[in-house]
């Protein structure tokens, strides 16, 4: 049992200058074979295992990663969390993970600093105004919170946000969901890593999957860098490599991979205290605790696996923010980078149980994953232990491409891409 | 920033042009014998590899026309550009 983190241990370590702390998790030699293999050591994987262990009492479980904890898309993103999305599959299985997400600095004992400061999204034009609505009441119709403001209401609300009428990007009015925010995200991956390790799991970092074992449609284990691993079941939790790894089961997903850029600017003093979103000319930006603009910028058009994106993507993306502020036009760029995401037609996850026994895949989480971390691990963890999907994520299954019934998010929930 | 040569128009910036996805996807001959799977397979799956990867892309703000791409999707580097209907290099 792990020495809980508190203002005690604090103070205590500070007494012999933080230089005893000890490891957050251990880095153990892969064992011959456990009961649950995880696939992807991301944030959705390392929640996984907690909630495997939490949740259903297995702690036979294995985290791989073919890189180090939380160096993919867990850790280039913009960590905006929110719930408002349009459909009912969507809201609850999003608003599930908000509830998770607000209590789980307390669950883990490791502050992932969440900070519901709220969540504006804008509408520009007299459709906009219209969707937003609907998607306002039909947040409402699921218990989740939202609101309207008009462009005065955003303007006191949001005031560094240019609504003047005659804008370049008239404000017409948003949604506000005062519960959305944002939260660390390197402290949600390491947060769960340690609580994970604490119950007995094994987080193996620079072990890459070259294959499965299969056996008469039944998985029996994976082959890696660092050997050959037996498991009982194989949960994929890979994000833009989920086709790579879909191949080596032989499986064809509905999935594409493509570059998904961020950027931050230089630090500055607090002057946006809200995350503000806008889907038509693509803005998605809020404020970082360092003090940096932390700023989403939409997807290329075409595939790729090279973690970077075209320059014209960004400028889109800096052309609007310094229409709808001003007055942050003359801040320079700290750095941008960019992650593979995995987008489903409908960009909505595959969170399913495959035609292989004992494999599970979770991924075409494409451009908003982070979001639902704490859900997604707990249903995908569910789903596992149990052999069956969660009633939440039910509707997410692979064979909804087949039968039709898709949970077609793209615009519905609020997001370009 | 990509530089893409369009097979009728030269080398160009990749701003003006589209990517419209995997290439050399056949629909299928027999619409009334074909399977909800089939049909699954031929609309959504991809073969997304990591390598190279045939594609379809349009001068959209060029001559307007479609034509293939074969590109690396880890390295961006384009190895042929051929009209539709050539066969996959």
């Amino acid at each position: 049992m792990k020495a809980r983190y508190s203002i005690f241990s604090l103070a205590r370590n500070a007494r012999s200058y933080h230089e005893n702390w000890t490891e957050a998790w251990r880095s153990p030699e892969p064992r011959p074979a456990y009961d649950v293999v995880i696939v992807g050591g991301g944030g959705h994987g390392l929640a996984t295992a907690y909630y495997l262990a939490k949740e259903h009492g297995i702690t036979n479980v294995a985290v791989i990663d073919k890189g180090w904890l939380g160096g993919g898309n867990t850790g280039r993103n913009t960590t905006v969390v929110r719930s408002n999305y349009l459909w009912d599959e969507s809201a609850h299985l999003y608003e599930h993970s908000l509830k998770l997400w607000e209590r789980l600095s307390q669950d883990l004992n490791f502050n992932v600093m969440f900070s519901q400061r709220g969540l504006l999204s804008l509408a520009h034009n007299q459709h906009e105004l219209r969707e937003l609505s609907r998607r306002i009441n039909s947040n409402r119709l699921n218990d989740i919170d939202s609101e309207f403001l008009n462009a005065a209401e955003v303007q006191a609300f949001c005031p560094v946000l240019d609504c003047r009428p005659n804008a370049r990007h008239p404000v017409l009015g948003a949604s506000l969901q005062r519960r959305g925010g944002v939260a660390r995200h390197d402290a949600v991956a390491w947060g769960y890593a340690r609580a994970a390790d604490d119950r007995g799991i094994d987080i193996i970092q620079n072990c890459e999957v070259t294959g499965f074992r299969i056996e008469e449609g039944r998985i029996r284990g994976i082959e890696t860098t660092r050997g050959s691993i037996g498991a009982g079941k194989v949960g994929c939790v890979a994000a833009g490599h989920s086709s790579v790894l879909a191949k080596m089961a032989g499986l064809r997903f509905p999935i594409e991979s493509h570059p998904l850029q961020a950027l931050v600017s230089e630090p500055i003093k607090p002057v946006l205290h809200t995350v503000v979103m806008s889907s038509a000319v693509h803005v998605y930006v809020s404020q970082s605790d360092k003090g940096e603009l932390v700023m989403g910028a939409g997807i290329d058009g075409y595939s790729s696996y090279a973690q970077t994106g075209s320059p014209p993507v960004v400028e889109n993306l800096l052309n609007a923010l310094i229409e709808l502020f001003p007055s942050f036009a003359r801040l320079r760029v700290l750095r941008t980078w960019g992650g593979i995401v995995d987008v489903c037609p409908d960009a909505s996850p595959i969170i399913s149980k495959t035609p292989i026994e004992g494999l599970y895949f979770n991924c075409g989480w494409g451009t908003g994953g982070f979001k639902a971390t704490p859900g997604s691990g707990w249903v995908f963890a569910h789903t596992i232990a149990q052999d069956r999907p969660h009633k939440l994520n039910e509707p997410f299954a692979l064979d909804r491409f087949t039968n039709g019934y898709l949970i077609d998010e793209h615009g519905a929930a609020g997001v370009a891409h | 920033m990509m530089l893409i040569d369009c097979p009728y128009c030269g080398p160009r910036a990749e701003l003006e042009f589209s990517c419209g996805g995997e290439s050399h996807i056949a629909r299928p001959a027999n619409p009334e014998a074909t399977s909800d799977g089939e049909w699954a397979d031929y609309i959504f799956m991809r073969k997304n590899p990591k390598g190279l990867h045939y594609e379809r892309w349009n001068h959209a703000r060029g001559c307007r026309r479609w034509f293939n791409v074969a590109r690396d999707t880890v390295t961006h580097r384009i190895s042929k550009t051929y009209k539709m209907g050539e066969p996959q290099p």
